[in-house]
């Protein structure tokens, strides 16, 4: 039977089990869109590509399933960039297919043509050009495979117009991409590992995004548990270990609590797993855990030795070396450790000063925590919020938190929570952003009124590029250069013009009550939370330096 | 004395990357050192067989970093195969009398 390259792509994402796809038309994919209109997927219209981008991630990263976006050919594509090259430095599964202009067009300069294959080739896992309409019967399966194997990121596939209306015959349909078998771990490596955890004295282990995508934490639990090793997590890893576990340390690195670096800096053994030693987990390599071995397991060989030699590294499946790990390593009760650590959280402590006011960084996080259903999912913007919320938030689940961890993106939390609420209807989304990061995608509040999505937006405003405040302040003499915006838009208003309910703690009588209140109405909502400017994240490892010389969050210092 | 010994006193690698054969790959591999600001001095490039798979061989300065370009490469999709050979290796020396100066 004949099909069309746009019914030829749309059959294979369905066959793929991608029920919504978010995206925007445009002149170079309108045959894709004709094919969608027939279809059994779902399109959610985004206001901006890279919301686009952000809402297929925010369903990648709360389903850890490949999610799809679409965009069409130039400034479609380039605004699809940042949101790929954040997938990318995450390893989250996602399939962005393009429109091209046609292929006697390529490289004419035509109207709204750029190299999208050029553009995408560092930020994506893979990518294709698809020359001709049969191709897609492999791209599209082979996209999928590749974009959730091993270590997943994302597949661009550009594909020209008249690619998409060319028809072809189909005889039958190729299978679905699925990810690809890993390779099996060396039995010797997973014996030494053992046994040095065996013989290790003060153990810790160092966990992040790969534990998530993996689907181990409850192997990890298991894990600390069995052989008393306490835990510490990269941003990325946060949930994976509940908050409240006595064995859980926290987040490590430029915004740790003090006991947890400290932890680090003195135990014996680090055991590195689905982690990248990324610099702000480690600060200065070179006395990063000085006095450890270090034990490394990762999937990606290439990240095994990328930054610090390990004692052993093991390449595999993070899950099935920590179940082997599991069955035969020995019990441990280690209580001297133990007590060392409580000592250490006893004496530096994080300090969350103003923790009982809602209109204060902490307290917002803890308030709106205590008022958010418990199973909640939470994704932040980037800057101070992120930060405030990673260190004080009691995440419970992996998955619970998403946020834009490599990258770094500003505008990643709304179109991010959309996507959430959209793969998980049932669940409530909190969105904390704040009112710089919301600016940079706001037209999403767009999409989300559209959707009636269950997601509630805390904007944690000061009127400042917070975090750049905070290190004009710290470290170029308080010259606060372009950290201040002059203009203070009135958020709440912006969200009722969108159409959303709004809230504003600054004007509210009883601010707790109203947040909560907020927090319990169903559909999406935006709460405006005024906070002083001068608040700062601590403690903060200076760009640069060891994670020891931390400033701030000292006991009995005003800082 | 080859070229490849007297131009720089560095030590040198030969790869040899079999790899699937259409206009991008490249661009993949080249990229994967370009944007490590890691010099490749040079390249060769031939289709082999029935036309489906290249070859590329690289010539590169051997640094700290070669370990993990080389483990880099193993991770591209169209990399099929990866050989790495000493700077002796005869395929850059013998083509010298085309790169006189």
């Amino acid at each position: 039977m004949q099909h069309s390259g746009a019914e030829i792509i749309i059959r294979l994402l369905e066959r793929q089990g991608i029920t919504q796809i978010a995206g925007i038309p445009g002149g170079a994919n309108l045959p894709l869109y004709d094919a969608l209109k027939s279809g059994l997927i779902k399109h959610i219209l985004a206001r901006h590509e890279q919301g686009a981008g952000f809402i297929a991630q925010g369903m990648a990263r709360a389903t850890g399933k490949t999610a799809v976006c679409f965009g069409t050919s130039g400034p479609g594509a380039t605004n699809l960039l940042t949101a790929i090259a954040d997938a990318r430095l995450d390893s989250i599964p996602v399939v962005a297919i393009t429109g091209q202009v046609p292929l006697p067009l390529i490289g004419t300069d035509a109207f709204q043509e750029i190299d999208t294959y050029g553009l995408t080739l560092p930020i994506t896992k893979h990518n294709y050009l698809v020359r001709s309409t049969r191709e897609l019967l492999d791209v599209i399966p082979n996209a999928f495979r590749i974009a959730s194997s091993g270590r997943p990121g994302p597949v661009v596939v550009d594909i020209p117009k008249d690619v998409q209306s060319g028809k072809i015959d189909v005889e039958s349909w190729p299978e679905p991409g699925e990810p690809a078998l890993s390779k099996t771990p060396d039995d010797r490596q997973v014996e030494q590992m053992v046994q040095m955890i065996g013989e290790a004295k003060r153990p810790l282990l160092y966990i992040g995004g790969g534990i998530v995508c993996a689907g181990a934490a409850e192997l990890l639990r298991r894990i600390a548990e069995k052989s008393s090793i306490p835990v510490t997590s990269t941003l990325m890893g946060l949930g994976a270990m509940p908050t409240n576990h006595p064995l859980f340390l926290g987040m490590l690195g430029m915004h740790a609590a003090r006991y947890t670096n400290m932890a680090l800096d003195e135990c014996d053994l680090l055991i590195a797993a689905g982690v990248r030693f990324d610099d702000r987990a480690t600060g200065k390599v070179a006395q990063f855990c000085s006095h450890a071995k270090i034990i490394h397991v990762d999937i990606d060989a290439s990240e095994l030795g990328k930054i610090k030699m390990p004692f052993v590294g093991v390449q595999g499946d993070v899950r099935e070396v920590l179940t082997r790990t599991l069955e035969t390593m020995p019990v441990r009760d280690r209580g001297e450790w133990y007590a060392r650590l409580c000592e250490l959280k006893t004496k530096f402590p994080l300090l969350m000063p103003g923790s009982e006011d809602p209109k204060s960084p902490y307290g917002c996080v803890l308030h709106t925590a205590s008022a958010a259903e418990p199973d909640a999912i939470v994704t932040t913007d980037v800057g101070q919020h992120q930060m405030w919320v990673a260190q004080s938030f009691p995440f419970s689940y992996p998955r619970q938190l998403l946020t834009s961890g490599g990258l770094g993106t500003m505008g990643f939390g709304l179109p991010a929570a959309i996507g959430a609420a959209l793969a998980c209807p049932d669940r409530q989304v909190i969105c904390f952003s704040g009112d710089g990061s919301l600016m940079m995608n706001i037209q999403e509040l767009a999409t989300a009124v559209e959707e009636q999505v269950n997601i509630k937006v805390v904007l944690m405003n000061n009127s400042h590029l917070g975090l750049v405040r905070q290190q004009q302040e710290l470290f170029y003499g308080a010259r606060f250069s372009a950290s201040k915006f002059h203009h203070e838009p009135d958020f709440a208003a912006i969200a009722r013009g969108f159409g959303l309910d709004a809230y504003d703690l600054g004007t509210a009588s009883d601010p707790a009550g109203t947040l909560r209140h907020a927090l319990s109405r169903p559909g999406p909502c935006l709460i405006n939370v005024p906070i002083p400017a001068e608040d700062k994240v601590f403690p903060m490892v200076p760009p640069g330096a060891a994670n020891k010389d931390m400033i701030g969050g000292e006991v009995n210092v005003n800082s | 004395m080859s070229t490849v010994e007297t131009e720089s006193k560095r030590v040198k690698s030969v790869l040899e990357l079999t790899v699937n054969n259409h206009p991008g790959v490249m661009s993949h591999v080249c990229g994967l050192f370009s944007r490590r600001a890691y010099n490749v001095e040079g390249i060769l490039c031939m289709p082999i067989g029935e036309g489906a798979r290249s070859r590329i061989w690289l010539l590169v300065n051997e640094d700290e970093r070669l370990d993990n370009m080389v483990k880099q490469l193993h991770k591209l999709e169209d990399v099929v195969d990866l050989r790495r050979h000493a700077a002796s290796h005869q395929v850059f020396s013998r083509l010298e009398e085309f790169f006189q100066v």
